[in-house]
């Protein structure tokens, strides 16, 4: 019942926008607290010294590049198998916050790089693995926007988004497969981290507030493309006219 | 080799990537509710004129 409504564009604008705010206070009250556990009282590393302190932005920018990714191909699949258009708008949605942490990661990962392997860039797999990402993100939006008619550029884009996923393993497994100058896997849910506390928690909550700056910034995404969409029809104007 | 400097271009950097990446939408927002009042605007006029 509730997956039927939530295909109904009206409900889905209306139920949204009431609890959008509420996303973004979260997202701000735990990145506050995270930033502020990570930058002002956490220690420097022994050996990376304070530009440990870039990882509280790296590691849960590249986690959401991953996750985002993964969020999108199913949406795609879905929106392929069962043509639901407001999961189309949110595959498509998706790729733009996708971009911008990828674009985060990848900044804020070379100006670590830096100070700790002395070089901004090398062709390293994790690294243009991650960059190839960036260009799947980037093509996504591009075909997104190259088609007119909306929901055949949505099926184009949903299939390209769908085999590009293949990525995903690849960025994963890249640092087990090659023998590369990015490191291991600090962080495992099963096997335990290698990380001190001191550092893993600040980092574990600006991953979580950056889950909710997501959803907060997808649905309104979504809404707004939703507007677009129906211009002319009879919900969105008596949507305005509440607003007056 | 101070590591100040890279630090503050990381979060600098990711201020203002994320910064646009939230503004953006409510800005195209602003511009298509503008578009909606106007069609509507020009609807209402010429069904005024036609009546």
């Amino acid at each position: 019942m509730f997956i039927h409504k939530m295909g109904s564009p009206p409900w889905f604008y209306n139920f949204t926008g009431k609890f959008i705010p509420w996303l973004w206070l979260i997202f701000g009250v735990l990145t506050v607290w995270g930033l502020y556990l990570g930058l002002i009282k956490g220690p420097a590393d022994y050996l990376q010294g304070e530009s440990v302190r870039i990882i509280y932005l790296h590691v849960p920018a590249a986690w959401m590049s991953m996750l985002i990714y993964m969020m999108m191909a199913i949406m795609a699949f879905i929106a392929l198998v069962w043509r639901i258009r407001i999961v189309e708008i949110l595959a498509m949605t998706s790729a733009p916050i996708g971009a911008a942490f990828t674009i985060v990661t990848l900044t804020a990962g070379s100006l670590w790089g830096r100070p700790t392997w002395g070089t901004y860039w090398v062709w390293d797999a994790r690294l243009t693995s991650e960059l190839v990402l960036l260009f799947l993100y980037l093509g996504v939006i591009g075909l997104y926007n190259a088609i007119d008619e909306p929901r055949k550029a949505a099926r184009a884009a949903c299939l390209l988004s769908l085999v590009g996923a293949v990525n995903l393993p690849i960025i994963h497994y890249s640092v087990k497969w090659w023998n590369t100058l990015h490191q291991g896997s600090s962080i495992s849910l099963l096997g335990g981290s290698s990380i001190d506390a001191s550092m893993l928690w600040p980092m574990l909550i600006v991953a979580v507030a950056a889950k909710f700056f997501y959803a907060a910034n997808l649905l309104t995404r979504a809404r707004v493309k939703l507007l677009e969409q129906d211009m002319r029809k009879g919900w969105v104007r008596e949507v305005l006219k509440e607003k007056n | 080799m101070s590591h100040l400097p890279f630090i503050w271009a990381a979060y600098s950097i990711g201020a203002v990537v994320l910064l646009w990446c939230a503004v953006a939408p409510l800005v195209h927002k602003k511009s298509i509710t503008r578009d909606i009042r106007r069609l509507i605007q020009i609807e209402e006029s010429s069904r005024d004129s036609n009546s």
